[in-house]
């Protein structure tokens, strides 16, 4: 093929090399680098406070992480609080994006308005839903029997933690789906309702469809925020009374256990678990894309 | 192109040439002290204290860390990890000692500096800094709780923790404040309650050279007595959320009739309820058996010097002047930290701004410490994740588990909670 181009296109494709190349190394030096170093850690036996007992382990710590029930917990737990925040943004921010499309009224208004919590920053939210929640500094917690201290509890905590999750990720949640909802032409709409179709026919049986893309561009990027959650557990609770997901439970393991080749495994097993949920969804988009068919899918 | 290389290179020079400015003003060599942010100005004070007293051969840096104990570990860890050489003096919490030390963060205490550290100092406190027989850091400041009661609803201070529930269990009958204010939060609170506990049965949580756990009946006994305080009329129903300042806060309020706290309550009792600090009265920390002692758990801090300080001589030095007489008093005083030198406990000015420096000084004598490993972090927290919530301790279910648990984390083996 290459032997086929012309001297000039030759030229022009070293160039395009070239100038990508800054971009390329960048890219090998902030992003590969950290990520190969921290699967080289993730086969040593390496506690920071014990440098001189570092060895080289195999896999044992994917042993020690995969066999531990610390670990299986917070998987758990990171997976329902995947779950159940995704679907409920879905269905909010598909309720909020229709909002947004549909108002005649005030438009900038309406979506800025929607847009304030995904504004704030995730720690300075979570601090607020901390304090309203605690028993004598918050307003919200004055709401319950007296003695109710709901961040105390798993599933309550759990609960509170989806709610906090929920109230700032669902404006993108709704931005994204916004994009979808600009893709369904108004001819086609019009021509459904001269056949004869009801709103909520018009909604499933036209929009849903013609945005398919959107919307599960909407859950890939959020499927893969959720698993990752942190901030807002950090704060609420820090991992106690089986709140914890698995990125506290790295953070813990590195952070105050020092435990390199430990809190290393689990964090290459939480890449390995985002790269699966991108490959999922991108499978399931590909073969939804339209034209996919054309390409022979 | 000379102009736009110069245009590059001279950012580049740029602090190096204000740093020779600052050296050729004759300034003295610069050392920093990390500790942890004091807003009583105490620790200020000090610092200037002894960069005057130095007489200008060298400048101390009170820089200030984070506010929770594991935020400050985390900060001075990862410098330490990257062999900063800025850090000449840390302020160590009391656990940290054995594991800086392990992994050559800190310098040892040696010769002449290493006697001026010890003499006068109280012993409990000196075990915090020693690790394999050598002193790593010396003791800025210790601490240790008191039992704080209202002398309006209980005449005589109870002596053991049977006593102090049976008379909760009293007061509640009377409808009147019967609340026993302690830590009961999953964080390292509830492992200095359990330790406390365990040591005033006559047992420990560590074997002697910190390689296996040596829990066992004493343990038992600690942990049916947390049991039985959660599940009885004395807990507070935030019991698993509190820590010492709801503690405090509870009984400024009026609900509670005892609290194990620290001697920081005393001027806070003082300043936000003045009808109750009339009634408000301390006595020692409760005993397991009625004829042993308790042994409560010391906290406080330590001073270390950095292994990667460009002047560790000037640092010991310092460090030195930093916990002397004065400062001390200062820090007593002004931010409620309780002394290590001895003999302040018997000074009459002293004792008068600290009505109780007898009791503390009884109670430290008597102190237990944590346990003293390079693996504290862990122990602690497979502790106190096994305690929590304290209404659900199995005593010797609970006990068994830690065991496995402690001694995993001694071998920095498996995963941490």
């Amino acid at each position: 093929m290459a032997a086929r181009l012309s001297q000039g296109a030759r030229q022009e494709r070293r160039l395009g090399w070239l100038l990508c190349a800054p971009a390329v190394l960048v890219m090998l030096a902030v992003t590969a680098y950290p990520v190969g170093y921290a699967v080289y850690l993730s086969l040593q036996r390496y506690d920071l406070r014990f440098p001189a007992r570092a060895e080289f382990v195999g896999l044992s710590n994917y042993g020690s992480v995969l066999s531990s029930p610390f670990w299986w917990q917070a998987f758990w737990v990171t997976l329902f609080l995947t779950v159940v925040s995704v679907a409920v943004e879905l269905v909010l921010g598909m309720a909020l994006a229709l909002v947004m499309h549909r108002t005649v009224f005030g438009r900038g208004t309406v979506r800025t308005a929607i847009l304030v919590p995904y504004g704030i920053v995730t720690v300075v939210a979570a601090f607020s839903w901390q304090y309203a929640w605690t028993p004598g500094t918050g307003y919200l917690a004055a709401l319950l029997p007296a003695g109710d201290a709901p961040l105390t509890e798993q599933w309550s905590a759990l609960g509170l933690i989806i709610l906090a999750e929920v109230w700032k990720t669902t404006p993108f949640m709704a931005l994204l789906l916004l994009a979808g909802l600009a893709l369904v032409p108004e001819e086609t709409l019009r021509a459904a309702m001269v056949d004869g179709a009801g709103p909520w026919q018009r909604f499933v049986r036209v929009t849903l469809p013609l945005m398919k893309p959107a919307i599960l561009v909407a859950l890939l990027f959020r499927t893969l925020d959720a698993f990752r959650v942190f901030d807002s557990i950090f704060i609420l609770t820090a991992g106690a009374h089986g709140t914890g997901s698995v990125s506290i439970l790295g953070y813990d393991n590195l952070f105050t256990a020092l435990n390199l080749g430990i809190g290393s495994a689990i964090s290459v097993l939480i890449f390995v678990c985002v790269a699966l949920i991108a490959f999922t969804f991108v499978k399931l988009f590909g073969a939804a894309a339209p034209g996919s068919q054309e390409a022979g899918r | 192109m000379l102009r736009a290389r110069s245009l590059f290179v001279l950012p580049l020079l740029a602090p190096s040439l204000t740093a020779c400015g600052a050296a050729g003003t004759g300034g003295s060599p610069t050392l920093n002290w990390y500790n942890f942010p004091d807003d009583s100005g105490a620790l200020a004070a000090a610092a200037q204290n002894c960069t005057r007293a130095s007489g200008g051969r060298y400048r101390i840096a009170y820089n200030k860390l984070p506010r929770t104990a594991d935020g400050q570990r985390q900060q001075l860890v990862r410098r330490l990890a990257a062999e900063d050489d800025s850090i000449d003096i840390m302020g160590l919490d009391v656990t940290w000692a054995p594991e800086f030390a392990e992994a050559g963060w800190i310098l040892p205490w040696t010769g002449t500096v290493r006697d001026r550290a010890v003499t006068g100092t109280l012993k409990v406190p000196l075990q915090t800094a020693t690790w394999k027989n050598r002193l790593f850091a010396v003791p800025y400041n210790t601490n240790t709780q008191l039992l704080w009661y209202r002398t309006d609803l209980v005449d005589r201070p109870p002596r053991t923790w049977s006593e102090m529930l049976s008379t909760a269990r009293g007061l509640a009958a009377a409808h009147k404040p019967h609340y026993v204010e302690i830590q009961g939060a999953q964080y390292e609170g509830l492992t200095v309650w359990f330790n406390s506990l365990v040591a005033s049965a006559g047992g420990s949580i560590l074997n002697a050279d910190a390689t296996a756990p040596s829990l066992g009946p004493p343990a038992v006994r600690a942990a049916t007595i947390m049991r039985d305080l959660a599940t009885s009329p004395a807990a507070d129903p935030s019991l698993p959320n509190q820590m010492e300042d709801q503690n405090r806060l509870a009984m400024e309020a009026g609900r509670a009739a005892f609290e194990l706290n620290y001697p920081f309550v005393y001027p806070a009792m003082k300043a936000d309820n003045r009808r109750l600090f009339e009634h408000f009265h301390w006595a020692q920390y409760p005993r397991v058996d009625a004829d042993r002692p308790a042994k409560p758990t010391i906290g406080g801090i330590d001073l270390a010097v950095g292994a990667y300080s460009r002047q560790p001589d000037l640092a010991f030095e310092a460090a030195l002047c930093l916990r002397d007489k004065e400062n001390q008093i200062t820090a007593a005083v002004k931010g409620g930290l309780p002394p290590t030198l001895r003999e302040l406990y018997f000074d009459k000015d002293f004792v008068k701004n600290y009505p109780f420096a007898d009791a503390i000084y009884q109670a430290l004598e008597n102190a237990s410490v944590r346990p003293q490993t390079p693996a504290y972090q862990n122990v602690s927290i497979v502790i106190s994740h096994t305690l929590s919530p304290p209404a659900a301790i199995e005593p010797v279910g609970s006990v068994r588990t830690m065991e496995s648990q402690i001694q995993d984390a001694l071998e920095s083996k498996g995963l941490i909670p």
